[in-house]
C-alpha cells in the first residue's frame, strides 16, 4: 500500500526517466546491423541512429576500441549521475550503495597498479567514475591493509566492510584478490539487509537479483581457485551468505575440488543445474560466465516488468553495462578482423 | 512495515486506559452514563449534515490530488525521453479531475437540503434526524468512493503514461482500464444522490 501510494511522490519523476532511459537501449535488430560492420567507422554510424546518438560525433579518426569504451562508458555515468541528482531518500542512499562496488574496485585497481610501479598519474584515469571518492588518489601511500584502513579508508562509506580485511600483511598480488573478495562479500550482504529493510516490492525484485549475485561470486571463487594456492577454508571465508546457497550449497561448495563436482552442488538447485547445464568446456560452447551473465540479464529485465521500486535503477545500470560490453565485444571482432564468434555477446531485448 | 514500539504502546495504552474507564462505570453503578441513544439525541441534525458535506467535498479531494500527483510525476518523467506522450496522458488527469467535481457537486446539493427547522413535536422532529442522517451518509458515500477511485484512476493512469512512452499502442488499452476505474467514481455520486433526494430539513 505504501509502495503504491506514496512512491511516486518522491520517486515517480527518477522512476519515469530511468524508464525512459531503459528504453534507449539496443534492440535485436540494432545488434543486427552493428554486427554487419565491416569497420569502425560504420559501427558509428550505426550508433548515430540509436540513442546513443552523435557520442563519438568529436573522436579523431582512426577510432580505436578504447575510445568507444570510454565515451560508452562517460555516456552510463552521466545517465546515472543525473537520477542521482534527482533522486530524494531513501533513493539516493539505494543509488549510493550501487557505487560501492565501483569504489571497491577502484581501490583493488589502485593497489594492483602500485603493486607495478606504475604512476598515480597513470591510474587514476583509469579509475571508474561512479567510484571515485576523495580519498582515492591517496591509496597509493599504504603498504599494510591495515594502514590502508586507518589512514584513507576510514573516513569513507566502504569503512564497515574493511573490518575483516585488517591484517598486518603486506599487499602483494593474492592477498589484494582476497581483499577484493572479503569486501565484496562484506558489501553485498550489507546492500541485501538494507534492500530487505525497505520491504515491499524492492524488497522482493532486488534480493531476487542480490541472492543471484552471491550464489554467482560463490561459484567463480570457487571454480577460479581450483589451480591456485587457496585452501578450501579461506576460501569458504569469502563466500557470500546472502544467497539461496547459504547455508548447505556453501559447506558443500567448500569441500568440491573440480568442476564436476561444482556441477554437482549446483544440480540440487533447479535454476542453477538449468544454467550449468546449458554452459560446457569445450571451446564451442557457452561458458559458465556467459551463461550466468544471460541470468542476471533475464532478471535485470524481470524488475522492469514491476512498477514503484528501486529496483529498476539497478537493473537499468546492469543493462546498460552489459550493452557496453556487448559493444565492445563487437567492436573488438571486428577490429581484429576475427568474426567468427562475433555473435557471442549476450542479448537482451 | 514494522509496527514500531511507539505505535505498540500507544495503541495498547490506550485500548487500557478504555478498559479502565468502562470497568470504573460498570463496577461503582454508574453504567446507565454510557448513554448512546443520549449521544445521538444530543447531535443537532444540522451537525451531521454539514459534516456530511465537508466529507463528500474533502475525501473527494484528496483522492482527485492523490490521483493527479500519481499521474503527473510519471508523465513528467516518462515525457523526458518520449515527447510525445505529455498531451495524450492529460486525459488521465482530466479523469481524476472528474472525481473532485463529483464531490463539488454533491457538495452542493447536499447544501441545498440544509435549512432551519422549529419543531418541537417528536413526530416531527424525527423527520429532521432523519434528514440530518441521510444527508451524512449521502456526503460520506460519496466521499469515500471518490478517494479510492481517485487513488486508482490515479495508480493507473502513472502505469499509462510509463506504458505509451515505451510503446504508443497501449496507451488506449490502458485507457479503457482508468474509465472503469472512474466508473466506481460515478456509482458513489449516484448512491448518493439517491440517499439525499427524499431528505429535507424544512418544516
Amino acid at each position: 500500500m505504501k509502495d503504491d501510494l506514496y512512491f511516486n511522490l518522491d520517486h515517480g519523476y527518477a522512476e519515469g526517466l530511468c524508464r525512459g532511459f531503459k528504453s534507449g537501449i539496443l534492440k535485436a535488430a540494432d545488434y543486427h546491423n552493428l554486427v554487419q560492420c565491416e569497420t569502425l567507422e560504420d559501427l558509428r554510424l550505426h550508433l548515430q541512429s540509436t540513442d546513443y546518438g552523435n557520442f563519438l560525433a568529436n573522436e579523431a579518426s582512426p577510432l580505436t576500441v578504447n575510445v568507444i569504451d570510454d565515451r560508452l562508458r562517460e555516456k552510463t555515468v552521466q545517465e546515472f549521475q543525473h537520477l542521482r541528482n534527482v533522486s530524494y531518500e531513501p533513493l539516493s542512499t539505494f543509488l549510493d550503495y550501487i557505487t560501492y562496488a565501483y569504489m571497491i574496485d577502484n581501490i583493488v585497481l589502485l593497489i594492483t597498479g602500485t603493486l607495478h610501479q606504475r604512476a598515480i598519474g597513470d591510474l587514476l584515469p583509469r579509475c571508474h567514475p561512479l567510484g571515485s571518492f576523495e580519498q582515492l588518489g591517496a591509496i597509493t601511500v599504504a603498504d599494510t591493509p591495515a594502514q590502508l584502513y586507518t589512514a584513507v579508508l576510514v573516513d569513507t562509506p566502504l569503512a564497515p566492510y574493511f573490518i575483516d580485511c585488517i591484517s598486518e600483511h603486506d599487499l602483494d598480488e593474492l592477498n589484494v584478490e582476497i581483499i577484493r573478495s572479503t569486501l565484496y562479500k562484506a558489501y553485498l550482504e550489507d546492500f541485501y539487509n538494507f534492500c530487505e529493510k525497505l520491504g515491499g516490492i524492492t524488497a522482493e525484485v532486488m534480493c531476487e537479483i542480490l541472492a543471484f549475485e552471491a550464489d554467482r561470486r560463490a561459484f567463480m571463487i570457487t571454480i577460479n581457485s581450483f589451480d591456485t594456492g587457496l585452501t578450501q577454508d579461506e576460501r569458504a571465508k569469502l563466500y557470500p551468505t546472502c544467497g539461496h546457497l547459504h547455508p548447505d550449497g556453501l559447506q558443500e561448495l567448500r569441500r568440491t575440488d573440480s568442476y564436476d563436482a561444482v556441477r554437482d552442488v549446483a544440480a540440487h538447485y533447479p535454476q542453477y543445474k538449468l544454467l550449468f547445464e546449458g554452459a560446457g568446456t569445450n571451446t564451442g560452447d557457452k561458458t559458465i560466465e556467459d551463461k550466468f551473465f544471460e541470468h542476471e540479464v533475464k532478471l535485470n529485465m524481470n524488475a522492469f516488468l514491476r512498477q514503484f521500486h528501486f529496483g529498476i535503477f539497478y537493473a537499468y545500470l546492469k543493462l546498460k553495462e552489459q550493452e557496453n560490453r556487448n559493444i565492445i565485444w563487437i567492436g573488438e571482432c571486428i577490429a581484429q578482423k576475427h568474426r567468427a564468434r562475433i555473435d557471442n555477446y549476450v542479448p537482451i531485448f | 512495515m514494522g509496527t514500531s514500539y511507539l505505535t505498540i504502546g500507544g495503541l495498547g495504552a490506550s485500548v487500557g486506559l478504555l478498559i479502565y474507564a468502562g470497568l470504573t462505570y460498570m463496577l461503582t453503578n454508574y453504567g446507565f452514563r454510557f448513554d448512546i441513544g443520549w449521544f445521538l439525541l444530543a447531535i443537532s441534525p444540522y451537525q451531521w449534515a454539514l459534516v456530511g458535506i465537508a466529507l463528500a467535498v474533502s475525501l473527494s479531494v484528496l483522492g482527485a490530488a492523490l490521483g493527479i500527483f500519481a499521474t503527473g510525476v510519471s508523465i513528467l518523467g516518462g515525457g523526458v525521453k518520449a515527447p510525445r506522450i505529455r498531451t495524450k496522458n492529460l486525459i488521465s488527469i482530466i479523469m481524476c479531475e472528474a472525481v473532485a467535481i463529483y464531490g463539488l457537486i454533491m457538495g452542493i446539493v447536499i447544501s441545498g437540503s440544509i435549512s432551519s427547522f422549529s419543531a418541537t413535536r417528536i413526530e416531527d422532529l424525527a423527520l429532521k434526524y432523519r434528514a440530518g442522517y441521510k444527508l451524512f451518509g449521502a456526503g460520506l458515500s460519496v466521499g469515500l468512493c471518490n478517494l479510492f477511485c481517485g487513488v486508482c484512476v490515479g495508480l493507473v493512469g502513472s502505469g499509462a503514461a510509463l506504458a505509451d512512452a515505451q510503446n504508443s499502442s497501449l496507451f488506449v488499452r490502458i485507457l479503457i482500464i482508468e474509465i472503469f476505474a472512474s466508473a466506481i467514481g460515478l456509482f458513489g455520486l449516484i448512491v448518493s444522490i439517491l440517499q439525499s433526494s427524499g431528505s429535507n430539513m424544512a418544516d
